[in-house]
């Protein structure tokens, strides 16, 4: 065991992810300032391959706690956004991270952070399409 | 060895653990401050509004990230590159995508407080996908989930939630294959 050793590492590692993560928190805290929830539902369109589409989207560029994303979801529902938009939307709300792209790039490397973050926005509506298809077969409606 | 492969990042990208911080770290953190700057010229509220939520989150990311940089310590100190080669290495097989399943499921606090140990991770041998795998599954958060039934219903969460984990190995195995083939290709 090399205590020094090992908290010399942790202390590179916490010098070189502070700025960036300072950095992404405070970019985060902006656009949730500047885009309030009732802007999104502005958008869509009724389209079934759109809205999945934008809700992915508008999931990949809001961040921050996945409850707002629940919040901003049960709203859209409630005012009749398909519940593929909203299922793209809040996935791609916490699998995907363009505010937070810059930090994953620097600290994982740029192929791994634009590949993660390109197939799980596919995913998304891949994934939205499939669970209302689901829901369907199931007879849930929402 | 898988963890010798990894040093020095993937196709000798640059990544974490232990280096010094680059001035792209800084540059970025000196652009998003510069942007506020100018917002609090143009729109004083919008600013202290967003630095209102900018204080908020920090007190709720300072915690996890004390935990995250405490468990680094740990895995620096404690775990070799063998074990994390046999657990999550290229030959960790099904038992290294359950691994990084749960390991996903059961973090909390926001997906970049994760991106260091991750690093460090790979660095040690962690197979690329599973380090992806992971991140997928940081959306299954167990204890939200009283609130999507609540929003969503119970069929919608579990149909979801299910579908996540098995999405999240496409997504693990898909971004292994295009890190590991830029890789070979490098």
């Amino acid at each position: 065991m090399d205590l020094q050793k090992s908290a010399r590492k942790t202390a590179g590692s916490f010098a070189q992810v502070i700025p960036v993560l300072l950095g992404v928190l405070l970019f985060i805290s902006l656009v949730n300032a500047a885009v309030p929830p009732e802007v999104y539902s502005g958008f869509f369109t009724g389209n079934p391959l759109i809205d999945p589409f934008l809700g992915a989207l508008f999931g990949s560029v809001a961040g921050g706690n996945p409850i707002t994303s629940y919040i901003i979801g049960g709203e859209l529902l409630s005012i009749d956004i398909s519940i593929t938009a909203v299922t793209a939307f809040i996935l791609s709300w916490v699998t995907v991270g363009l505010i937070s792209l810059p930090a994953e790039m620097e600290i994982l490397g740029k192929r791994f952070a634009i590949a993660r973050n390109l197939f799980s926005f596919v995913f998304a509506i891949i994934l939205a399409l499939i669970v209302d298809y689901t829901l369907s077969l199931l007879g849930v409606t929402l | 060895m898988t963890g010798q492969k990894n040093k020095g990042g993937p196709g000798g990208q640059k990544r974490g653990g232990g280096k010094k911080p680059s001035k792209l770290s800084w540059g970025f953190l000196a652009v998003v401050i510069v942007i506020y700057i100018a917002v609090a010229f143009i729109d004083p509220v919008l600013a202290k509004k967003a630095f209102g939520i900018f204080s908020g989150i920090l007190m709720q990311v300072v915690p996890v990230l004390v935990f995250v940089f405490f468990l680094l310590f740990l895995t620096d100190l404690f775990i070799k590159p063998e074990k994390i080669a046999k657990y999550l290495g290229s030959e960790s097989g099904v038992t290294g995508w359950l691994v990084a399943i749960v390991a996903g499921i059961i973090s909390s606090g926001p997906i970049y407080v994760w991106f260091p140990f991750l690093s460090e991770m790979r660095e040690k041998g962690m197979k690329t996908g599973l380090a992806a795998t992971f991140l997928y599954n940081r959306a299954v958060k167990v204890p939200l989930l009283p609130l999507m039934i609540y929003y969503f219903g119970f069929a919608f969460t579990v149909v979801l939630t299910v579908y996540m984990i098995v999405f999240s190995v496409a997504v693990g195995f898909l971004t292994g294959l295009v890190v590991e083939t830029g890789d070979e290709n490098a």
